[in-house]
C-alpha cells in the first residue's frame, strides 16, 4: 500500500492507492481453504462421526471417558521425573535440568551470596558423584567415618540446645561453640535438606557436610564475615575437595576490597590450605561425640593450627583508622585556629 | 506390633477425596492445601507470573470490567461485595477502585476471607502498603472456610467472587451450596477458574509447560511441591459446561460462561433466583 501525497489547488489531499493484489494467489489461497474445510473441517468430522454411528451414541459413558482422560492427563504430569524418588525429598533431575540448576544458581550465588538459598542449591548442583564417591572412600577407610554411615546422625537444635552446651567444661569444644554462636550471634539452624543428589547414601554425605559447617567455624574460630566464610570454604576445599567450596574460594575474592583481598592471600588462604591438606579428614569426625572433649587436644589430634584472630585483626585495624581520623580531625581543628 | 494385630481394633472406613493426584483422607485435604498456600504467601504474585507468564493480570482485568461492580449514582444502598480465597486481594482491592473511579462509589462493603491465615496476612499487608483500604470500616479481613461461611449470614450480599480459589475447595458443590446461601436473592456468583483447554495446539503447548513447571518451581523458589500440586489441581477442576451444570445444581439460575485464552481458564456466572 503506497501513500500518495497529492497536492491540488488551494488543499492538500493525501490519496491512499491500494496496490492490485496478485489475483492467482488469492485464488489459489482460497480454494485451498475451501477444500480443507470440506475434508477436514468441523462439519466434516460430525458428518464422519454421525455415519460411524458416534455422533450421538446412547452406549458411550461419556462420564467414564471424561475420568479417564482427567486421570489420563494426570499420569502424564506424574510421570515426568527420569527415576523414582530414591530418598525423602528427592527431586530427580535431567542432565539439561541440572545444567539450567548449575547456570542459575552459580550466576545468582555470584551476584547475591548472602542469600543460603543459592549457595545450597549451587553446592547440590555441583555435588558430582565423582566428588561423593571419593568423599564416601574417605568415609569407608576410617573407622569413625564408617561408625557415621553406619549410624546417619542428623545434627539437630536438640542435640545443640544453647543451654545445654553453657553447661560444658570451658576449655571444651562444646562450650568453645557455645561461645563462638553467643560471639557471632547466630543460632545453630537445621540445614536445608538435600533434594537434587541422586544416590541416597551421597546425599546423607552431603548432608553431613552441609551440617558440620558451622562446626567448622567453630574450631577455628572464623567469624561469619565473608573473609571468615572464604577461608572455611578454603580449607574444606583443600581438606575434602568439595566443588563449590574451591568456586568459591576462588571467585569470590574477587569482589572483595583491596585489604581483605590481601589479609586472604597473605595470611588466611595460605593457612587454610596449608591446614586442610595435612590435616586429617574433617568429614570423619564425629562431632556430637567430641562436644566434651578439650578444644586444644581437639586441634592437636586433627593437626589444626588456630590462624591469627581474624576478628581482632578487622578491629584492630578499624582502631587505628578511627585514632588516624581522629588525629587529623585535631590538626584540621587546629589549622582552623590559627 | 503382633498384639495390635490381634486387637479388637476395628477399621475405620475413612471417606477420601484427592488432593492433586494423591488420594488423602478428606479432613487432611485442607490442612494440607493450607500448606501449600502458606509456603507460597510471600511469593504468591510470583509464583502466579511464573505460572501464567504474567497473563493472570489480563484476567482478572477482564473478570473485574466485565462484572461492572459498583453502586450506580442514584441508588438507595450500598453493595456488598463478598471475595471468597481472595486472601491476597487482588480481586478485592480492583473490584473497590472500579467502583470509585468509574461510579464514584466509596460507600460499598467488602469481605475479604480466606481460609489461610498467611495469606490474608499478605493480603492486609498490600493494603497497608498501597494506603488504600487498611483498618478502613468497608473493607473487612477474615479468616473463613468458603465451605462454611460462618460469620456471614444468609442472603447478605450482593456479589460473590472467588479467583482462582474454589478449585481448592475440599467439596466443590458445597461451596457452591455456601455461596447460594450467603447471596441476597438477584445476587451474582461469579467465579475465575482454571478450565478445560478447547484448542487442541495450545492443550498440547499447555502439557509441556505443566510439566516443565514444578522444575522451574522447585530451581527458582525451591518449592517443587506446591507447583506440582497446583498443576494438577488444575486438571482436576471439572471442564466449564460441567461447572455450569453444578453451579445450576447449587440452586443458581442463568448460570454461563466465558472461556478466556482459548480455555486456559474460565469466568463462570450464577444468579440466585
Amino acid at each position: 500500500m503506497t501513500v500518495k501525497t497529492v497536492s491540488c489547488r488551494g488543499s492538500n489531499m493525501i490519496r491512499m492507492n491500494f496496490v492490485q493484489p496478485n489475483r492467482r494467489l488469492v485464488l489459489a489461497a482460497a480454494l485451498t481453504a475451501t477444500l480443507a474445510e470440506l475434508i477436514g473441517g468441523r462439519q466434516a468430522f460430525m458428518a464422519n462421526a454421525m455415519e460411524n454411528g458416534d455422533l450421538h451414541n446412547k452406549n458411550i459413558d461419556y462420564k467414564a471417558e471424561k475420568e479417564e482422560r482427567v486421570l489420563r492427563r494426570i499420569n502424564n504430569l506424574k510421570n515426568t521425573r527420569p527415576m523414582t524418588p530414591n530418598y525423602e525429598g528427592h527431586i530427580p533431575l535431567y542432565t539439561t535440568e541440572k545444567a539450567l540448576l548449575f547456570a542459575i544458581s552459580g550466576l545468582r550465588s555470584f551476584f547475591h551470596p548472602e542469600n543460603g538459598l543459592n549457595i545450597v542449591q549451587l553446592g547440590e548442583a555441583t555435588a558430582w558423584p565423582i566428588f561423593l564417591e571419593s568423599m564416601k572412600r574417605t568415609m569407608l577407610s576410617d573407622p569413625t567415618g564408617r561408625r557415621i554411615l553406619r549410624d546417619r546422625p542428623n545434627v539437630t537444635t536438640q542435640q545443640l540446645d544453647m543451654d545445654h552446651l553453657a553447661e560444658y567444661p570451658k576449655g571444651s569444644f562444646g562450650y568453645q561453640f557455645y561461645t563462638w554462636c553467643k560471639r557471632e550471634n547466630v543460632s545453630p539452624d537445621t540445614r536445608a535438606p538435600v533434594s537434587y543428589i541422586d544416590d541416597p547414601l551421597h546425599a546423607y554425605i552431603f548432608k553431613r557436610y552441609r551440617q558440620c559447617h558451622d562446626f567448622y567455624h567453630a574450631l577455628n574460630d572464623m567469624p561469619i564475615v565473608i573473609e571468615g566464610e572464604i577461608t572455611v570454604k578454603a580449607l574444606e576445599a583443600a581438606n575434602m575437595g568439595v566443588p563449590m567450596a574451591t568456586l568459591g574460594a576462588v571467585l569470590a575474592p574477587l569482589r572483595l576490597k583491596p585489604i581483605q583481598r590481601e589479609r586472604l592471600y597473605q595470611t588466611y588462604l595460605p593457612w587454610a590450605v596449608r591446614t586442610g591438606l595435612t590435616c586429617k579428614p574433617l568429614i570423619n569426625v564425629y562431632w556430637e561425640e567430641v562436644l566434651s572433649m578439650d578444644c586444644n587436644e581437639l586441634r592437636k589430634e586433627l593437626g589444626i593450627a588456630l590462624p591469627p584472630d581474624l576478628r581482632n585483626m578487622r578491629a584492630e585495624r578499624k582502631a587505628k583508622i578511627h585514632d588516624l581520623n581522629l588525629k587529623y580531625k585535631k590538626l584540621k581543628e587546629e589549622s582552623h585556629d590559627l | 506390633m503382633i498384639k495390635s494385630a490381634f486387637s479388637k481394633q476395628t477399621l475405620r472406613m475413612v471417606s477420601t477425596t484427592h488432593f492433586g493426584s494423591k488420594t488423602v483422607p478428606v479432613d487432611q485435604k485442607a490442612k494440607l492445601v493450607g500448606h501449600v498456600f502458606s509456603s507460597v504467601a510471600s511469593k504468591y504474585d510470583l509464583m502466579n507470573d511464573i505460572m501464567s507468564l504474567g497473563i493472570h493480570r489480563l484476567w482478572k482485568d477482564h473478570f473485574i470490567n466485565k462484572l461492572d461492580p459498583g453502586m450506580r449514582p442514584g441508588a438507595n444502598e450500598p453493595l456488598n461485595f463478598l471475595d471468597v480465597a481472595g486472601g491476597s486481594g487482588d480481586i478485592a482491592f480492583g473490584i473497590l477502585d472500579y467502583a470509585k473511579t468509574k461510579f464514584g462509589d466509596t460507600q460499598s462493603t467488602m469481605d475479604v476471607v480466606d481460609i489461610n491465615p498467611d495469606m490474608l496476612k499478605e493480603g492486609e499487608r498490600r493494603a497497608l502498603d498501597q494506603g488504600r483500604y487498611f483498618e478502613d470500616p468497608r473493607v473487612r479481613f477474615m479468616v473463613q472456610d468458603g465451605e462454611q461461611l460462618e460469620a456471614i449470614e444468609s442472603n447478605s450480599k450482593d456479589v460473590y467472587t472467588v479467583s482462582f480459589g474454589i478449585r481448592n475447595f475440599t467439596n466443590i458443590q458445597r461451596g457452591l451450596e455456601t455461596a447460594h446461601r450467603v447471596l441476597k436473592p438477584g445476587g451474582i456468583f461469579y467465579c475465575l477458574e482454571f478450565s478445560k483447554i478447547e484448542n487442541p495446539l495450545m492443550d498440547m503447548a499447555y502439557q509441556q509447560w505443566a510439566k516443565a513447571l514444578p522444575v522451574f518451581g522447585s530451581i527458582i523458589a525451591n518449592d517443587y511441591d506446591s507447583y506440582q500440586y497446583l498443576v494438577e489441581s488444575i486438571e482436576r477442576f471439572p471442564d466449564q459446561e460441567t461447572f455450569k451444570s453444578m453451579i445450576q445444581d447449587a440452586g443458581f439460575q442463568a448460570a454461563g460462561y466465558e472461556s478466556l485464552s482459548s480455555g486456559i481458564c474460565a469466568i463462570h456466572w450464577g444468579i440466585k433466583a
